[in-house]
């Protein structure tokens, strides 16, 4: 009983060091963070950039920003500890993707096949 | 009289497994209910992005993002809610170091940098509304209002929370249900500047393509 105790208690220790994370880390995903917004900004307020890359370039940094933060800043990961956490959010990033691809489609759809009013009749 | 006899061990069985359960909680199972909490929040934007990206052309005639949006005026409120981000980081380590003082100096400063980000949302607001292009403008603004609005709002609700979590580690230290309420309020603050990423790049950005 004793034993157990105190295993417990030494493996929660284990568990909390790897995820909360350490100065390092937080600066780190910060120096990252600042890069990655002045990039996704700099798209739209540095002149000369071709339109067509503006679109795909923001949601790439949008992609990457989202993943530094998760690691570094809510320390996700595969560890253990994290497992809970991970199934949780997988789990709602399959149904924010049904939600909002789900609107997007149907209502695109609706739009585009709707007699739309003429002016002036 | 052998009724009682039977369940007698029965109940204190189930008195000392509850016992051992709670003293073995260190309050990961807190934090792991508080992110399924956060997940079903993240459900609530999805669906105000995904009414806002249907309705992002309903304008009515009214003032498209591409007019109304001041980009350099967004780069600030991101800046100020990222460094909040990582002044909050840096109580969470003052937190595991058990350095009292220094989280309620980290906290101050997270709480003066979402502040001014909340300020300036403020400010946005009213500019916006006072120009005559408030949420009853077109289906556009209404959806931005919404969305925009409903992240501000859960941003207020931190700063409170904030504000009570000073006010708790003044008054009571770091002890077992200050460090998980803290570990919650930097998951909740964290998730905020996650959400504020996909608003800045879905709303404002490409907004102003």
């Amino acid at each position: 009983m004793a034993h157990h105790t105190t295993s417990a208690v030494d493996h929660g220790h284990g568990e909390h060091d790897s995820a909360h994370g350490s100065l390092k880390s937080y600066i780190i995903g910060f120096i990252l963070s600042i890069i990655l917004t002045l990039g996704s900004f700099g798209l739209l307020m540095v002149e000369g950039v071709p339109r067509n890359i503006i679109l795909p370039g923001i949601i790439v940094l949008c992609i990457a920003q989202l993943l530094v933060q998760l690691v570094f800043f809510l320390h996700m990961g595969t560890s253990k500890s994290q497992r809970d956490n991970l199934s949780a959010f997988v789990f709602a990033v399959f149904v924010i993707a049904i939600i909002v691809v789900g609107s997007l489609w149907v209502l695109y759809n609706m739009n585009a096949n709707m007699m739309h009013p003429m002016p002036g009749m | 009289m052998s009724h009682a006899a039977t369940t007698l061990p029965h109940g204190s069985g189930a008195h000392a497994a509850g016992h051992h359960d709670e003293h073995h909680d260190d309050g990961s199972k807190t934090v792991v209910g508080f992110w399924i909490y956060l997940m079903s929040d993240l459900l609530i934007f999805a669906v105000l992005f995904a009414t806002f990206a249907v309705l992002s052309n309903a304008t009515a005639g009214g003032p498209t993002g591409k007019e109304l949006f001041e980009l350099p005026f967004v780069l600030v409120e991101t800046m100020l809610l990222l460094i909040s981000s990582f002044t909050f980081g840096m109580a969470m380590l003052n937190m595991h170091a058990g350095n009292k003082g220094r989280v309620i100096g980290w906290l101050i400063v997270t709480f003066l940098f979402g502040a001014g980000f909340i300020g300036m949302e403020i400010y946005e607001f009213h500019h916006l509304i006072t120009h005559g292009h408030g949420p009853n403008t077109s289906a556009f603004l209404s959806s931005f209002f919404t969305l925009v609005g409903t992240h501000g709002l859960h941003v207020s609700f931190g700063l409170l929370w904030i504000i009570i979590m000073i006010d708790l580690i003044r008054r009571h230290g770091l002890d077992g249900i200050n460090k998980r309420r803290l570990s919650c309020l930097s998951l909740f603050w964290h998730f905020l500047d996650i959400v504020w990423i996909c608003v800045f790049t879905f709303v404002y950005l490409m907004g102003a393509i």
